[in-house]
């Protein structure tokens, strides 16, 4: 019994409770807030190396037994992502001193940051299934608030759909809890794992997979549920959209591989086929929308989507190298998204505009940023040897392993569309011949850009030092591929 | 008993399903209550309602109502209750600025706000 893996949700919401006594006073919030997340990234780096030391931890509140309290588990997976959500949140939020507005600021941006990472980590976290619908409600109703503050009239609007679309997935979700709950007679999910193994999958149970998939695949935005994802996503400015991009649509992507690893296992030939067809499609509609648009926001948005289709393709596979490749993308996805969002937010601020036909030799006059912009769409585009690349050979490798030829090969090609997606933004806003541009300050252009070189040098480190981040990869995905280990640690005792 | 409790969950979701593809967006808020109100009806009946037994275990007692999903029924109604006040502020401010409650003339993109 440890409290470690408690850290990293109690101390953004202890944080953030004191952030609201603070309201006026914006440079305490500032402090307070990366204090805050500082001390998360500890407590949760020292867990990382906690599992993998001694192995999954678990701890159910209040001392009931395992099956009958609210179990909180940090495998390798889950310890990973909280790591990767805090210093990412961090970094956004540095970001966010220089970007945001005073406004904003002193109408609870802070605080609402931080109940979200509480509700993101908590989901992470979470052994319990109705536990992680209450974790996902704590960050969506955050999530509604950074969505919409500001109110702006576009902004108002889309949130209402973004919220309509959250709200009646979240009524689907309890339906489903309840549906399973009468069928297996437990919320926990290492018992629920267990007892589905024991009786394998009746029909009924595949009814209420595909039903969760529903559920997840709202959040996640898998293809044919993504339609509120572009406009609700464009709405709030860069640091939230970078937020929301990097880590909400990830939580979704983390519940979709947890049950589909834990739960649904035993009729692989159903569920896994579903979430293998729902993943190609799913790329084919990022890549089109990818493609169509000429405005910054919306093609990094539509390339979450290639992402989430790529993670999921490797999560359909269940083998080892399939597994891995899904868990080493997707961190480095959360990592890459939120590079590009900060640096497409810094052309934003120099141009004063998001479409790109009105933008153009920008590389004249900010050569770094052009240079840095560069070297995040490489890595997203996965070129060696930035991160990208080891995650979608892992990937791919998985897929022909299982002999899956065509489908692996459309996963080989996206790479392509994405690369040729964000290269038309570097061709149309960097080279061609300079525009006007609106003034701005150049200290503030200044102090926008560390954040987001923090953020690509990091998931450069990523890509190149894959060969000490691969040892807790692989962690993660034994446990993932063996949910043995995930039940027995869990109801040990 | 659990018939009952069924059909009325059912009832509820036709109402909200008629209420949110309507028009209107003080309607739609509407319809979005009674839908987490079908899902609560719902997560009570599924565990079993247990007649009159009370939902408390103790020695000696052989016949009780399954607690937990009084418990989880009470959760998800807190948290339905936060998320609607958040929704029907949110209407009316969307109202206020956008001078109609029609989201057929809410569309937009970007190039046309």
């Amino acid at each position: 019994m440890i409290n470690l893996l408690l850290f990293p949700i109690i101390i953004p919401f202890f944080t953030a409770i004191l952030l609201l006594f603070f309201k006026e006073q914006v440079r305490i919030q500032r402090v307070l807030t990366v204090i805050g997340l500082s001390a998360g990234i500890a407590a949760a780096l020292s867990l990382v190396y906690k599992v993998k030391q001694d192995g999954i931890q678990s701890i159910t509140l209040g001392s009931w037994p395992a099956p009958f309290g609210i179990t909180l588990v940090s495998d390798m997976l889950s310890a990973l992502l909280v790591t990767t959500t805090l210093i990412i949140t961090l970094i956004i939020v540095i970001y966010s001193f220089s970007s945001i507005g005073r406004e904003r600021e002193r109408f609870f941006y802070y605080p609402a940051i931080l109940f979200m990472i509480t509700g993101v980590n908590g989901a992470f976290t979470t052994g319990d299934i109705f536990n992680m619908f209450v974790f996902f409600e704590v960050l969506l109703i955050a999530s509604y608030l950074l969505i919409v503050l500001g109110g702006e009239k576009r902004q108002l609007r889309e949130s209402i759909k973004y919220i309509l679309v959250n709200v009646i997935s979240s009524a689907f979700f309890v339906i489903t809890i309840a549906y399973l709950y009468s069928v297996v007679g437990t919320l926990n999910m290492a018992d629920i794992g267990d007892k589905i193994a024991s009786i394998g999958q009746p029909p009924i149970l595949s009814v209420i997979g595909v039903l969760m998939m529903l559920v997840f695949g709202i959040k996640a935005g898998i293809f044919p549920l993504y339609f509120w994802m572009p406009g609700s996503y464009a709405a709030p400015p860069v640091p939230i959209l970078a937020l929301f991009g990097a880590l909400l649509t990830k939580v979704g992507v983390y519940a979709i591989m947890r049950i589909d690893t834990l739960f649904f296992v035993s009729d692989l030939g159903f569920t896994h086929t579903i979430l293998l067809v729902l993943a190609l499609l799913t790329i084919a509609a990022g890549c089109i929308g990818a493609l169509a648009y000429f405005d910054l926001k919306q093609i990094i948005i539509y390339n979450i989507l290639i992402a989430i289709g790529v993670i999921l393709f490797g999560v359909a596979q269940m083998n080892e190298p399939g597994m891995q490749g899904a868990i080493f993308y997707l961190l480095h996805d959360m990592l890459i998204k939120g590079a590009l969002f900060l640096l497409i937010g810094i052309i934003i601020y120099v141009t004063g505009t998001s479409n790109l036909r009105e933008m153009g030799g920008l590389i004249k006059t900010h050569p770094s940023l052009g240079w840095m912009y560069l070297v995040a769409a490489f890595g997203l585009a996965g070129i060696p040897p930035l991160s990208g690349f080891v995650g979608k050979l892992l990937i791919v490798q998985g897929g022909f392993e299982h002999g899956r030829l065509f489908s692996t090969i459309v996963i080989l090609a996206s790479s392509l569309v994405v690369l040729l997606s964000v290269i038309r933004i570097f061709v149309y806003a960097f080279w061609g011949e300079p525009k006007v541009l609106r003034p701005s300050d150049r200290s503030i252009y200044r102090r926008m850009m560390f954040p987001a070189v923090l953020l690509v040098a990091l998931s450069v480190a990523y890509g190149v030092g894959t060969e000490w981040i691969y040892p807790y990869i692989s962690d993660a995905a034994h446990v993932l591929l063996n949910p043995d280990s995930y039940i027995t640690a869990v109801l040990k005792e | 008993m659990e018939l009952l409790m069924a059909v009325t969950a059912g009832l509820l979701f036709t109402a909200a399903i008629y209420l949110i593809l309507s028009r209107s967006l003080i309607k739609v808020v509407l319809g979005t209550g009674l839908l987490s109100h079908g899902a609560h009806l719902f997560i009570l009946t599924m565990g079993g309602l247990g007649g009159d037994a009370p939902p408390v275990l103790a020695d000696g007692v052989d016949s009780f109502a399954d607690p937990l999903p009084q418990a989880l029924i009470l959760t998800a109604i807190v948290i339905s209750f936060g998320v609607t006040a958040f929704i029907l502020v949110l209407a009316y401010r969307t109202y206020a600025v956008h001078k109609t409650d029609d989201l057929s003339l809410m569309k937009g993109n970007d190039e046309h706000d």
